[in-house]
C-alpha cells in the first residue's frame, strides 16, 4: 500500500503515519436523504460496537459563525465563497476527521469536498483550480453517492423543509422563481456528480426508493468495507 | 506564474518582511499619486470586513493550522480582489496593494504548506505591473519591529510553529524562512528589489521613478474634476 492517502500534497507539515479508522462519505444533492441516512448509519454502527464520528459541511468551529453571517448578505462573491468553504473543510479535516481516523473511528461525512467543488464549478470556478485546492483532502475509503432525479428531490423538499435560496442556486438566477431555479441548478449539479462518480470511484446508490431500501444498500456496502478491516487485523 | 494584467488599470504592489519599511513607502506613494491627479485605490493585506470576525475569533482561540491560516487569508484576499481590486483595475484605476499573493507564498510556505499548492490558490490574481520588494537584512527588521512594538503577537511571531519559547527568537527564525522564500521569488515573479536600509527619501525617490516610468503615456480613469486632472497630468510627465 504505497498509494498516497491524499489527493495531492495533503498537509506536508503533519507527520501522519497510519489511519486505522475508516472514512465513509455520503454524497448527493440537497433533499436526497443524506442526513436521515447518516443518522441511521451512526446508530447502526454504534450498535455494532464501532466508535463513530460524524461531520458535515459548515460545521467547523472556526468558520461557522462567519460563514453563516456572510451568506446572509449579498457581498459573498464566487471565489471568496469557494475559499471560505475550503477553510471550513480544511479545519474539520485537520481537527476532526484526521484525529478521529488516527484514533480508529469510523468517520461518517455528510458530504465531502466533492459537493463544494461541484457548486463552485457550476458558478464558474476553474475545475483545475478546485481540484488542486482539494489536494489537501484525504481519500475516503468509501464514497456512497445517493442519486435521485430532480422531481424526487423537489417532492422530498416541498414535503420537508422547503426550497431554499442557496440550494436553488438563486444567486445564479436572480430574476427567476425558486422552483425553476432549483430544477435547473440541481440538474447541472447532477451532471457534475455523475462525472465525479467515474473520476473518483463513487458507489452509486439509487435514492429514489424507500428509506429502508436505501439504508439496506448502504449497510451492505459498509459491511463489506468493515469486514475487510476485521480480516486484516 | 500569474496571468498578465490585461485590464486598463495599473497594479502596484509592495512586499517585504515585517519591518522592511514598505508601508511607509506605499503611503508616500499613495499621497504623491493622488496629488498628481490619479484615481488611486489602496488595499491592505488582511482587511476584508467579511472575514474579519472569523480571523479575530480564530486568532484569539489559536485555532489556526498552517493550511487554515493560508486559506482564510486567501479568502480575505479574494473578497478584496472580487469586490475592489479587480473591478477597479477594470475601470482604469491605479491600485496600490500593501502585500499581495507573494506574502502568502512567503509566510505560508515558511509555515510548512506546499509551495505549488499555495501558488495555485492565488492563481486567480493578476501579475502586478510593478512589485517592489523592500529587502532588509534580518537583524535590522527584527530590531525595527521589537523596538517599535510592545509585544509581538502570537501568529506574527510564528509561535504556532513551536520554533522557540521566546517570541523574539521565534520571530527571528520565522522571518528568516520568509526572507528565504522572498529571495527565491525575485526571479520567479520578477520582483524589483529596493534596498530597505537606504534613507526613506532615497527609497521614495527611486520608487517614484519606477512608477513614473510605468505610468508614462498611460491614461487611467479620469477624476470628475477635469481641470485638476489635466493640470496634474502635464506635471507628472
Amino acid at each position: 500500500m504505497s498509494e498516497s492517502k491524499f489527493y495531492g500534497a495533503g498537509f506536508p507539515y503533519l507527520k501522519t503515519k497510519d489511519f486505522p479508522g475508516k472514512l465513509i462519505v455520503l454524497e448527493g444533492s440537497d433533499g436526497v436523504g443524506r442526513s436521515t441516512q447518516t443518522q441511521l448509519l451512526r446508530h447502526w454502527l454504534e450498535d455494532e460496537g464501532f466508535a463513530v464520528s460524524d461531520t458535515g459541511l459548515r460545521r467547523s468551529e472556526m468558520t461557522q459563525a462567519g460563514l453563516d453571517e456572510a451568506k446572509k448578505g449579498h457581498t459573498l462573491s464566487r471565489i471568496t465563497m469557494s475559499l471560505f468553504y475550503a477553510t471550513d473543510f480544511a479545519d474539520r479535516l485537520e481537527n476532526q476527521i484526521i484525529p478521529a481516523l488516527q484514533a480508529g473511528f469510523v468517520v461518517l461525512s455528510d458530504r465531502y469536498f466533492f459537493s463544494i467543488m461541484a457548486r463552485d464549478i457550476v458558478r464558474g470556478a476553474d475545475p483545475e483550480w478546485a481540484r488542486k485546492l482539494y489536494g489537501i483532502a484525504i481519500k475516503p475509503d468509501l464514497v456512497l453517492y445517493l442519486k435521485a432525479d430532480v422531481p424526487h428531490l423537489v417532492s422530498r423538499l416541498i414535503h420537508g423543509r422547503g426550497l431554499n435560496f442557496w440550494e436553488a442556486g438563486m444567486d445564479l438566477y436572480p430574476a427567476d422563481n425558486l422552483y425553476d431555479s432549483f430544477v435547473d441548478y440541481q440538474g447541472r449539479l447532477s451532471v457534475l456528480f455523475d462525472q465525479m462518480a467515474k473520476e473518483y470511484g463513487f458507489v452509486t446508490i439509487d435514492a429514489g426508493r424507500s428509506v429502508k431500501d436505501v439504508f439496506e444498500d448502504l449497510q451492505a456496502q459498509i459491511r463489506n468495507l468493515l469486514e475487510d478491516q476485521t480480516i486484516k487485523s | 506564474m500569474l496571468r498578465k494584467n490585461d485590464t486598463p488599470g495599473k497594479l502596484i504592489v509592495v512586499e517585504g518582511i515585517d519591518g522592511s519599511g514598505k508601508s511607509t513607502q506605499i503611503d508616500l506613494l499613495y499621497k504623491w499619486l493622488k496629488a498628481h491627479g490619479h484615481s488611486v485605490h489602496f488595499s491592505e493585506w488582511n482587511s476584508s470586513a467579511l472575514v474579519k470576525s472569523t480571523t479575530k475569533f480564530a486568532k484569539k482561540r489559536k485555532l489556526f493550522t498552517p493550511t487554515t491560516f493560508s486559506l482564510l487569508q486567501c479568502t480575505d484576499f479574494a473578497d478584496r480582489w472580487e469586490n475592489q481590486i479587480y473591478p477597479l483595475l477594470k475601470a482604469g484605476v491605479v491600485v496600490l496593494a500593501d502585500r499581495y499573493a507573494f506574502t502568502a507564498f512567503g509566510r505560508d510556505v515558511a509555515r510548512g504548506v506546499d509551495r505549488q499548492w499555495v501558488r495555485n490558490l492565488y492563481s486567480f490574481a493578476l501579475q502586478p505591473d510593478v512589485t517592489l520588494y523592500f529587502r532588509v537584512p534580518l537583524d535590522i527588521a527584527v530590531e525595527r519591529i521589537t523596538s517599535a512594538r510592545a509585544k509581538l503577537k502570537y501568529y506574527e511571531a510564528g509561535m504556532d510553529l513551536n520554533l522557540s519559547e521566546s517570541r523574539v527568537e521565534s520571530f527571528g527564525i520565522f522571518q528568516a524562512r520568509i526572507l528565504h522564500e522572498y529571495d527565491r521569488m525575485v526571479d520567479e515573479f520578477g520582483l524589483t528589489v529596493i534596498d530597505g536600509t537606504d534613507s526613506v527619501q532615497k527609497q521614495q525617490k527611486l520608487v517614484r521613478n519606477i512608477v513614473k516610468q510605468e505610468l508614462k503615456g498611460w491614461k487611467g480613469l479620469p477624476i470628475p474634476d477635469e481641470s485638476v486632472f489635466v493640470y496634474h497630468q502635464s506635471e507628472i510627465k
